[in-house]
């Protein structure tokens, strides 16, 4: 066999070459990844195209406008917050490239409120492996709750179990003869919800539809609602299908009760795709649960108004704003909790002691064992275009649903926590 | 083995070798971008042998990747449950998955492929990309837009402090594809790639030699569909995810792109053609993201596709032979030499 030695030769001499360079590649571990003397560099991977950006572009601006006024206000232990918000368009596959350049090359101090369930467990096990800290994420997947499996990740929504059986007891505790039907998404979205259901009305679901996000047509699912003379339907859908839920039901001249998800009831947002006119009369009486504070007049709902105004350009104040302002807020806490010279585990550690209060409307839940931030949500309704709570709470736990007292984290210090 | 497969397959083992000693001037985001180049390398070199050498056009071979990663994640995902504790058994148990879901499919398409010229084969693999989303969300095995997780295959114990998993994923995806690649880069210069040239050139004088076409383009499809189906399999080890999302349309042109501005046909032209469609993007976003937020976001997504756009029709004019040039050294039958100038023919023949 002629063998090409000059060819062998010179491969061996560039194997040799390049194993010198070894270093290049492997993980350094003298430094605490992104943090600096004066700043701290967070990331995030958020839907700013695709078929989600319209529901939930505005979160990361929202953040990050928080980011500027806590910057502006000292930062935390005087390191300022640099935020990367990388765009996955909602898909899973760039969510991997996203995360994998914010920790590769941007070396972010931790990966804060990535977005989505589908596009955020692609990446789950990429970041329990690297040890970044994975926290507050966007969804209500109880798959962020596992401490043992994934010790550095944390959820921020409420799970949707929970939402489902809130909801639920909150249909049934105003009329207890209601038929109750569920509209869901097909991943662990909807079936969340429809679990949290089932824990309150047992099998007396009288129709549950799925839909896929990637088809735009939920006439099948509404006319079978329909037809199964559902009075109260709860939703486990995202801001685009709950408008196209409550649209497609008005067209089939139909109008039942909607119990919406927080993440499917932002009332700003599906006024966006309803239209000023016609939204409040579709809306009317829709209830939906929440855990932030977003009663217009409270504090913090002024403070983050007010932050919108100065460092967001005035963008349309949602329940977003108030959603990407509260996740800035609780890292910020954390941030300041984790002492002067923080690092990853102290970052974790601050977190899973359980002292951090965010700024919900009931107390946060995280602890060594629980990596869920809330397991409490309260009834909001929409009534004549506003939508506010009206003061009843419920609290999960294991399948019990117990109405409770909220108890609202007061605003302390203008919203800079750490001074 | 003869003397020119053996070379053939030395040459590639040196490379193979050469590419794998890169890894390490890279940092861990360029080896996942690495890894990334790998999986499209192995789908790219399968796309342009078929494209090039049967002149069988296919905009599907997304498709085929997303095959051989579903095949992948069901197979090591099974495997890993079966036999926990072990991260090379699942793997080989994936690749294995990866070679039967591609390669039962690829020998359908083929099948009809035989019976289908030009225009009429590449609607039919465009439609099986547009189709993929549905697919996923109605059979159960797939899990939807959500996809299907793959078993992470973290680093062996004893080159945990030499290397970074992204670095171990590069050397996987490399030996992969060189896997992958390699077969074809000897099928194209042994009988096999005489016989599809032959049935290119003229199917009646093929016929007339005893080269039955409709087995030939079968077997060429098949062959290509296992490349990309392993080039799949790479994506799917890199990410530890399938979903219909990362196969999409964008992302099956961009294949054929790919293959077009390495060369068709051509093995390097398809390594450089990969390069390209991986790096390309992510420096234009890299720039985008330089310029005024506004302008910017516009631009977000789009900027790519237009540049790649750019990019097919100035090396279609320029060259059309692709970056791998045009001095081919493979003896060419002589009848397409008489009949057609040898960088227009694949496009000529996929178009009639």
């Amino acid at each position: 066999m002629p063998a090409p030695s000059k060819k062998t030769a010179l491969a061996a001499a560039a194997a040799l070459a390049a194993a010198g360079l070894a270093a290049c590649s492997t993980p350094d571990e003298d430094d605490v990844p992104g943090v600096t003397d004066d700043t701290v560099t967070i990331g995030t991977h958020q839907p700013l195209t695709g078929p989600a950006a319209a529901g939930y572009a505005s979160i990361s601006a929202a953040t990050d406008a928080y980011f500027q006024y806590l910057n502006d206000n000292g930062g935390v232990h005087g390191r300022e917050i640099e935020y990367l918000v990388k765009d996955d368009a909602y898909n899973p596959s760039e969510t991997q490239t996203a995360v994998r350049e914010l920790v590769g090359e941007d070396e972010v101090f931790a990966i804060v409120n990535g977005l989505g369930t589908p596009t955020h467990t692609s990446v789950l096990d990429y970041l329990d492996q690297q040890g970044v800290p994975d926290l507050f994420v966007s969804s209500g997947s109880l798959t962020w709750n596992q401490p043992e499996t994934y010790p550095n990740t944390f959820a921020f929504n409420a799970d949707y179990v929970t939402e489902g059986a809130a909801l639920a007891q909150y249909a049934v505790d105003q009329n207890p003869d209601a038929t109750v039907c569920v509209l869901g998404q097909d991943d662990d979205f909807g079936a969340g919800i429809l679990q949290g259901v089932e824990t309150v009305v047992g099998d007396e679901v009288a129709e549950a539809q799925e839909y896929s996000s990637s088809n735009e047509d939920v006439t099948a699912q509404i006319g079978a609602m329909m037809a199964a003379e559902c009075e109260v339907n709860i939703l486990g859908t995202i801001n685009g299908f709950t408008a196209l839920a409550v649209g497609t039901a008005a067209q089939m001249e139909w109008f039942p009760q909607w119990y919406v998800s927080s993440s499917g009831a932002d009332y700003p947002t599906l006024v966006e795709y309803l239209g000023e006119e016609e939204a409040p009369l579709l809306l009317q009486g829709m209830a939906s649960v929440n855990y932030l504070p977003n009663s217009p007049g409270s504090d913090w709902y002024d403070l983050f108004r007010q932050i919108n105004e100065d460092y967001n350009d005035g963008a349309d104040f949602t329940g977003n704003t108030v959603f990407g302002m509260s996740v800035g807020y609780l890292f910020a806490e954390a941030l300041a909790a984790a002492g002067e010279d923080p690092t990853r585990e102290s970052l974790v550690a601050a977190i899973e002691s359980g002292d951090l209060a965010g700024n919900g409307i009931v107390p946060l839940s995280y602890s060594e064992d629980d990596h869920a931030a809330y397991r409490s949500v309260g009834i909001a309704v929409v009534d004549e275009g506003v939508q506010d709570f009206v003061g009843t709470t419920y609290r999960v736990d294991d399948g019990t649903v117990e109405q409770i007292e909220a108890d609202p984290v007061p605003l302390e210090n203008d919203g800079v926590p750490g001074q | 083995m003869n003397a020119p497969t053996s070379r053939l397959v030395l040459r590639a083992a040196l490379l193979t070798l050469v590419a794998i000693a890169a890894t390490f001037a890279l940092d861990p985001f360029r080896n996942y971008q690495l890894a990334t180049a790998a999986g499209c390398f192995a789908a790219v070199a399968g796309l342009t042998v078929l494209v090039g050498l049967t002149g069988q056009l296919s905009l599907g071979h997304a498709v085929l990747m997303a095959a051989g990663g579903y095949g992948y994640a069901i197979a090591s995902t099974a495997a890993a449950e079966a036999l926990p504790g072990s991260d090379a058994l699942p793997f080989l148990a994936g690749l294995g998955g990866a070679v039967a879901v591609s390669g039962v499919l690829g020998l359908l398409l083929g099948l009809a492929a035989a019976r289908l010229r030009g225009p009429y084969l590449a609607g039919l693999t465009l439609a099986m990309v547009i189709a993929l989303p549905s697919a996923a969300n109605v059979i159960p095995a797939l899990a939807g837009d959500q996809g299907r997780g793959a078993p992470f295959f973290p680093v062996p114990e004893a080159l945990s402090s030499l290397i970074a998993v992204e670095q171990w994923h590069a050397w996987l995806a490399i030996a992969v594809a060189a896997v992958a690649v390699t077969p074809l880069a000897a099928m194209r210069r042994g009988r096999a790639g005489l016989r599809m040239r032959a049935v290119l050139g003229d199917e009646t004088a093929a016929r007339l030699a005893a080269v039955d076409p409709a087995k030939v383009k079968t077997g060429a499809f098949t062959v290509s569909s296992l490349a990309a189906g392993l080039g799949g399999a790479v994506l799917a080890v890199a990410t530890q995810s399938v979903s219909p999302g990362a196969y999409g349309l964008g992302f099956s042109l961009l294949l054929v792109v790919a293959a077009v501005v390495g060369g068709l046909g051509s093995i390097g032209g398809a390594a450089a053609g990969s390069a390209i469609i991986v790096v390309l993007p992510w420096l234009v976003d890299s720039a985008a993201s330089a310029l005024p937020a506004d302008l910017g976001q516009r631009l977000n997504g789009n900027l790519a596709v237009l540049l790649f756009g750019a990019v097919v029709i100035a090396v279609t004019a320029a060259r059309p032979g692709g970056i791998a040039g045009l001095p081919r050294r493979l003896p060419r039958p002589p009848f397409t030499r008489n009949t057609r100038t040898p960088e227009t023919e694949p496009n000529q023949n996929t178009e009639r």
